[in-house]
């Protein structure tokens, strides 16, 4: 009989948990054989070790310095890298942290039933590794390879992802799809034929005319982004920032459009009729490349500012004139298409939305707008065929989001949840480096997930709320302790990156392409990791790049030349899109094939009930979504996010900058813990605003655990983006509990 | 030669990238911070106005704590730089009261410590960590008495101010505004 998972708080180490003899993992059947430089026989007094970062998704690449006692010392950024250009931001300089936290995962541990109460255990490698296979085994054995699904976020995905394929699963989940940018992707794929990628294609380097419409960027630190913003900002572009919030770059705005939250829509719409009513648009482009303009036309005729105003409280001159601008700087105009897009519901088509005014303007495939971009063939290591799934991720949803290009993971979090209408429920998760339960919305619905699978796997670096749910928790050196796979990011011209060990890693920890290969030795699956060791896969993929890992070590960045010269558009051959028609498609014909409007329409959102306030919540510059609370250097600068309430709504519930309150959301859930109110002009009086990932409930987190409030538990209402699932976060209202009840945590 | 440190508030995002910079190049302990932002809000919403300040010692060349010290651990070093001997401090803390920037703290180990505008690096062709990892690239670092430096050129050019100008410190931290 099984027992119910149950979230473990703390672990039980030290308490006549399984203590290990003394040689742990000596047994295993490949020897852990990752060397520091110095033992690998490279160059053995280096002073600098080449990486890239890993404490956010942008991967820049720097250096990793020792000091004089051969303890971690420092990062800096490499001068020959694209993506930073040899400046770290906040979190990657503090990178050090992540190595230093003496909260980290040091063991592995796998649940136990102790006193007729559910805990873990210290556990060896080869136990551990050995359950996990067996396990796996008899469970696809059972019910299909297809029961089987991975969560990643990071490197350790390459490594997992071929297991699950070599299993013969394809349900290999992202949260930074359903939950962050796939909207965007499937808009401009719908649009273009082309996602906008990552790090994105935006030119923002050479832009006359920036407009950012609910990106706070310079608040998210993505580095050549807001590099290149500065660069703009002093060759004299103009901003236009869209945002309820005075945000940084508002700040920093020559307008600054202060919106009523959920009416972008209907702003981007009138701005499209302005540039068409007006004979603004860029006639030849769109001419020559776009399909639908009549239609387009037509649809937006009546959509003018003086609408809109009604809806955004934005006044018809702002609108016209800002239109004007736009159109005056095109096509080096860019209306960035952000990041985090997945806010109401109708997320797709408000990107959509964001395209077509792009394609009015010009500006894609030009100069200052959206530039083209390149990318090295890496060549991957010899491996059978993966087998053919009997079923994809997609029956987990059947007949659901038919725009959706990647796997969900909120729709897998879904289909975990047993439920006779459906063919097969996965059974067994492998979570590695995303705490699900402070990413996916509807909490509820994540535990009901959890507690229903045969097998939870978690592999991280860090405790957190995620690792309490595992039956088995593998423990992940830092990237300052591992090789990766080389980084190979798409930009205005091929560049790869090396990650290296700049030390031994800490406590039993081991990196993460080390447990897949194992766990799929022990399943018979050996012949998909059939490289011996890691250094030998990337010094035999580098000989074929050109290079070598010896010449890597000195450099850690290579630089490639273009393919081809078409980093913009051709003004003179035709240019093929990857859309049904050929053309940037105006009116979307896969859109419309799906059912869905084939031009955006605008549709009214929920407003707060009296006495409540739209929650809105946005990144600091110096953490990355929930993971990095706790690091000691970044926690040292921030190691609690605030409420931003507008003055007027401080004065009516008689609320002063520091008081400790807690929040109650639309459902009648109650935040755990207090969070930090700050008065700020810099907020609407409809909204309040808080930083994302705090409200750690981890007592193992010592500087995260019960500091500040955790939107993500507030968020129960999540409005689907019904073309491509996503999990739209911004219909969820909150109110304030004034106790002192919530004040005990902080003390 | 007089070091001097320009800063544009109109590129400053406020990252704080140069905090942690400073605390990892100098093993400032982790509760400490040499340098640190500021945020100035001005206006109601919607006509608001923000400017973003990275501050740190003003490296004055009329300095109260200099002044003050009783040891003769805080001086003028090289370029104006003025720095603390951590073994002649005794801790008196009479520099912190007397710093009109509030730019100084008793560093654990029992002396004062403050910016020391990365004399170590200096010294090596190098710019202070906090202007080489600044990702907006809005500090400039340079000799003010050399009219064709960078920081010259840009004080020449720009509208800038100093904090607290009216203590007659003569500070060396300037703020394009």
């Amino acid at each position: 009989m099984k027992s119910r998972r149950e979230f473990i708080k703390t672990s039980a180490l030290g308490l006549g948990g399984f203590a290990l003899a003394g040689g742990a993992g000596m047994a295993l059947r490949t020897a852990f054989n990752q060397g520091t430089p110095g033992s690998a026989g490279l160059t053995p007094d280096l002073t600098r070790t080449p990486t890239y970062c890993e404490v956010c998704f942008w991967k820049c690449a720097g250096w990793v310095y020792k000091d004089s006692d051969g303890k971690l010392w420092k990062i800096t950024g490499n001068s020959n890298d694209p993506l930073c250009n040899g400046r770290l931001c906040p979190r990657g300089t503090g990178g050090t942290g992540m190595y230093y936290d003496q909260d980290r995962l040091k063991k592995p541990l796998m649940r136990t039933v102790e006193n007729g109460r559910q805990t873990y255990r210290e556990a060896s490698w080869e136990e551990a590794l050995d359950f996990i296979a067996a396990r796996l085994k008899e469970i696809t054995a059972e019910h299909g390879p297809e029961c089987a699904a991975l969560f990643t976020h990071g490197s350790g995905g390459d490594y997992f992802s071929t297991l699950m394929q070599a299993m013969g699963s394809t349900s290999v989940a992202a949260p930074s799809y359903a939950q962050c940018r796939g909207a965007r992707e499937v808009a401009f794929i719908a649009t273009y034929g082309q996602g906008v990628d990552s790090p994105e294609i935006t030119d923002i380097r050479d832009t006359r005319c920036l407009v950012l419409i609910g990106s706070h960027l310079g608040e998210n630190m993505h580095n050549s982004q807001v590099q290149e913003m500065s660069d703009a900002l002093a060759k004299g572009a103009t901003i236009i920032t869209v945002d309820p919030r005075f945000s940084v770059v508002a700040g920093k705005s020559r307008y600054w459009l202060p919106i009523k939250p959920a009416t972008d829509l209907a702003l981007l719409l009138a701005w499209i009729n302005v540039l068409i009513e007006e004979d603004l648009y860029d006639k030849e482009y769109v001419e020559r490349h776009t399909y639908g303009f009549e239609q387009l036309r037509a649809h937006v005729k009546d959509m003018t500012p003086e609408w809109a105003y009604g809806i955004t409280t934005i006044e018809p001159n702002t609108i016209r004139r800002t239109a004007r601008e736009m159109a005056a700087a095109a096509p080096a105009t860019l209306v960035h298409p952000g990041r985090f897009v997945v806010w109401y519901g109708d997320d797709t088509q408000r990107s959509r939305a964001v395209a077509i005014l792009n394609a009015l303007l010009g500006s894609w495939g030009r100069r200052g707008g959206f530039y083209m971009p390149d990318r090295m063939q890496v060549p991957s290591y010899p491996r059978p065929p993966f087998p053919e799934p009997a079923r994809t991720w997609r029956e987990a949803f059947p007949d659901r989001f038919p725009l959706a290009d990647l796997a969900l993971a909120s729709g897998i979090c879904e289909a975990s949840i047993p439920d006779t209408s459906r063919e097969c429920n996965f059974k067994a998760w492998i979570v590695n480096g995303c705490n699900l339960l402070m990413t996916l919305p509807n909490r509820k619905q994540t535990i009901e997930a959890l507690q229903s699978l045969e097998l939870v796997v978690v592999v991280d670096t860090m405790p957190a709320e995620i690792t309490g749910w595992a039956d088995v928790v593998l423990p992940e050196c830092t990237y300052l302790e591992r090789y990766d796979f080389l980084r190979n990011s798409p930009g205005r011209h091929p560049t790869i990156a090396l990650r290296a060990p700049a030390t031994e890693p800490l406590y039993d920890t081991r990196p993460a392409y080390w447990m897949a290969k194992e766990i799929a030795v022990r399943m018979g699956l050996g012949e998909y990791f059939a490289w011996e060791s890691i250094e030998e896969l990337l010094d035999w993929q580098l000989k074929q790049l050109g290079t070598s890992l010896e010449e890597m070590m000195h450099t850690g960045v290579k630089n490639y030349p273009r393919n081809f010269d078409d980093l913009y558009f051709d003004e003179v051959r035709d240019i093929g899109f990857f859309t049904n028609t050929g053309k940037i498609e105006l009116w979307s014909t896969s859109m419309s094939a799906a059912g869905f409007d084939p031009i955006p329409v605008y549709t009214a959102h929920e407003e707060p009930p009296r006495g409540y306030y739209r929650l809105n919540f946005g990144r600091a510059p110096v953490h990355t979504f929930a993971r990095t609370i706790n690091n000691p250097n970044l926690a040292d600068l921030m190691d609690e996010n605030d409420l931003w309430v507008n003055p007027v709504v401080a004065k009516m519930w008689g609320l002063n900058t520091g008081d400790y309150i807690r929040l109650r959301n639309q459902d009648g859930i109650e935040s755990t813990f207090s969070i930090r109110v700050r008065v700020t002009e810099r907020i609407r009086w409809d909204s309040v605003y808080m930083v994302h990932g705090f409200g750690h409930k981890d007592p193992r987190l010592s500087r995260a655990y019960g500091r500040g409030a955790c939107d993500t538990e507030l968020i129960s209402r999540v409005h689907t983006d019904p073309v491509m699932g996503g999990t739209g976060m911004r219909g969820n209202f909150v109110t304030f509990i004034l106790d002192a009840a919530g004040k005990e945590a902080q003390s | 030669m007089r070091y001097a440190m320009v800063i544009d508030t109109d590129k400053c995002v406020g990252c704080s990238d140069c905090v942690v910079a400073c605390q990892t190049e100098n093993k400032v302990p982790v509760g400490y911070a040499r340098d640190w932002v500021v945020e100035v809000t001005k206006g109601t919403y919607p006509h608001l106005q923000m400017e973003l300040r990275s501050e740190r010692c003003n490296q004055c060349e009329n300095a109260p704590c200099v002044r003050c010290c009783p040891t003769g651990s805080s001086h003028y070093s090289a370029g104006g730089i003025v720095l603390v001997k951590p073994r002649r401090c005794i801790g008196c803390g009479a520099c912190i009261t007397s710093c009109p920037y509030d730019a100084r703290f008793p560093h654990p180990k029992g002396y004062v410590d403050k910016c020391t505008f990365c004399d170590h690096r200096i010294k090596e062709g190098n710019k202070p960590a906090c202007v080489e990892v600044c990702p907006t690239r809005c500090m400039y670092f340079g000799n003010i008495d050399d009219p064709a430096s960078e920081v010259s050129r840009l004080l020449r050019q720009r509208r800038y101010k100093t904090l607290i100008p009216e203590a007659g410190t003569k500070p060396h931290l300037y703020f394009l505004t």
